[in-house]
């Protein structure tokens, strides 16, 4: 019997020495998205933290959803979207590669404004990521399955209906499914844009603790439009205004003494 | 101004009952009149048998020739269908995502096919054959029934693709999928459903259908072996029959009308049920 090596991320994780853990994660440079209309995201230089949350904020429209999908080049399903610059994942610019770009993708979990399970039953959803890496182990991926689902706090909720649809889930719920289900690919990286927005309060807190929780091991990059929520969770936050990015820096600075005016005003209005 | 007001809801309620039952009145009571005819013609040795030398004049045998052929015909039409069909409801949602105008334009087109009678797709049919060099044949049927069926089939599968959400093809990516798994795995069986209910109304439409297979199917009394031979069909054996001076023929007819009459809500009846069985994934 073959086994396979699923722990190969962490055990390489383990390997990579202090000094490197000090280089971000992700570091953008010079992108550009724009469309024949206009330019959406302008000439963005951003380096992103490992190990840390790092939230956008800005108004509607300036470019947050854009950017997370550039990151994980998600703007290829959308043909009108053209993007220039550099973006590199520990190092590879994933704007760039081909053949690798399903492996480079499972490097980051997304979690959409509204949950999207896929159209198979709760457990499937878990298994899907785990199946297209190729593991054919049932026990592994029970395993998995179960690990994953009890650590975005469903499996006991769902122990005894794993074969159900997903979407006989109520949206909190399968929010916390489409965690586990990115969780279980064994990212380094969580993208998650407005993830609690369709929330109710209760699960918008698991949520957010499960963030808390995560930001261990995993580097959280989270779009929110509730400034709290920025103050809650956030190690690092960015400021984006019309597809620049206007202030970034630690939160205590960003939301207690911005700097410029439109962030000023973003915050008073957001308050 | 409010008794008028009042009135006025109860005549539009009055006319909507009016309409909603006339349509269920009418379909009751042409099954009533086709079955009480029918069944009365109807027996084993009609569906089991083929037509006996005189059957059209009352001699003994059956209609399994133009069950079979029927069958024969539209399982063809609706696989050839299947096979122009696919590439193109995907070729309109995925090739042409960003020119819009062609997109409906297109949709348009494909409507306004829909609506064509029946009788036009034979007479195309006809031409068609003759400048293939074939003659009234099961290929020709199948060609002519393909192609009144095909646009039925493209539209039903591009509705049902216009509604798969791109985020779910955005969940589907992220987590690693090549395109091929993303079609097969993610948007496959998310419309099943859909497909499937397309897929028999595209083969209701092509058993019932008599016009178009008129001149290019031809009629036979046998089951046809191959795609060069004449086939019978289920419409045609009907107007054949009822078009005879002889009482009881004319009665057989309405038995032959019972069995396709069944096989049209057979299928109904099992798109209902199939659509229901894979629809229970389906993400909203
Ligand atoms: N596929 C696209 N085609 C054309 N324009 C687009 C496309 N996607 C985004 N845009 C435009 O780019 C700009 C930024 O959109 P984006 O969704 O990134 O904003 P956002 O910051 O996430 O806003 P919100 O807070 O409302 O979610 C908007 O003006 C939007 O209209
Ligand atoms: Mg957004």
């Amino acid at each position: 019997m073959i086994t396979y090596p699923v722990f190969s991320y962490q055990k390489a994780k383990r390997m990579v020495n202090h000094q490197e853990k000090q280089t971000p994660i992700i570091e953008i440079k010079g992108l550009n998205v724009r469309t024949r209309e206009g330019e959406i995201l302008k000439n963005i230089n951003l380096k992103i933290p490992r190990n840390k949350i790092v939230v956008l904020l800005g108004p509607s429209g300036c470019g947050k959803t854009t950017l997370l999908k550039s990151l994980n080049r998600l703007t290829d399903l959308h043909k009108e979207l053209q993007v220039s610059g550099e973006v590199l994942i520990d190092g590879v610019d994933i704007l760039k590669v081909s053949r690798d770009l399903p492996a480079m993708r499972q490097k980051m979990g997304l979690l959409s404004q509204r949950p999207f399970p896929l159209p198979v039953s709760i457990y499937r959803n878990v298994a899907y990521g785990l199946k297209l890496k190729g593991i054919r182990n049932k026990d592994l991926i029970a395993h998995s399955v179960e690990t994953n689902l009890k650590r975005v706090g469903l499996w006991d909720e769902v122990k005894n209906r794993l074969n159900s649809p997903a979407n006989s889930l109520s949206i909190g719920q399968q929010q916390r499914l489409c965690l586990a289900r990115g969780l279980a690919v064994k990212p380094a990286i969580i993208l998650a844009d407005e993830p609690t927005s369709a929330l109710d309060p209760i699960s918008t807190r698991i949520i957010e603790n499960l963030f808390k929780e995560l930001k261990e091991h995993y580097t959280i990059i989270l779009v929110t439009h509730v400034l709290r929520q920025a103050v809650r969770l956030a190690d690092h936050v960015v400021f984006m205004y019309y597809g620049d990015i206007i202030e970034q820096g630690h939160p205590d600075d960003i939301l207690k003494h911005p700097k410029t005016e439109v962030l000023k005003k973003y915050l008073v209005d957001g308050n | 101004m409010r008794t008028w007001k009042v009135w006025e809801q109860q005549l539009a309620r009055g006319i909507s009952f009016l309409a909603a039952y006339s349509v269920i009145f009418i379909l009751l009571f042409l099954l009533f009149v086709v079955f009480s005819k029918g069944l009365k013609a109807l027996s084993w040795e009609t569906i089991f048998s083929l037509p006996k030398g005189g059957y059209y004049f009352g001699g003994e045998g059956g209609i399994l020739n133009a069950i079979v052929g029927s069958f024969y015909l539209s399982v063809g039409a609706t696989i050839l269908a299947v096979i122009i069909g696919v590439p193109a409801a995907l070729f309109i949602n995925v090739q042409l995502i960003r020119l819009k105008r062609t997109q409906n334009t297109i949709r348009y087109l494909l409507d306004a096919l829909w609506g064509i009678p029946s009788i036009v797709y034979g007479a195309f049919g006809f031409t068609l054959m003759l400048l293939l060099g074939l003659h009234a044949s099961l290929l020709a049927g199948i060609i002519t029934v393909a192609l009144l069926i095909t646009p039925i089939l493209v539209r039903a599968f591009d509705e049902v693709l216009k509604t798969i959400p791109v985020e779910l093809q955005e969940a589907s990516f992220s987590l690693g999928s090549t395109k091929t798994e993303t079609a097969l795995r993610v948007i496959f069986k998310q419309g099943l459903a859909g497909f499937i209910t397309a897929l028999l109304l595209a083969f209701g439409r092509g058993i019932g259908d008599a016009a178009s297979v008129l001149f290019t199917a031809g009629y036979t009394d046998n089951i046809p072996v191959t795609l060069d031979e004449p086939v019978a069909t289920l419409p045609l054996s009907i107007f054949f029959q009822l078009s005879s001076p002889i009482e009881e023929v004319r009665e057989r007819a309405y038995a032959a009308a019972v069995v396709l009459t069944f096989f049209i809500l057979l299928i109904s009846v099992s798109a209902r049920f199939l659509s229901k069985r894979y629809a229970k994934n389906i993400i909203k």
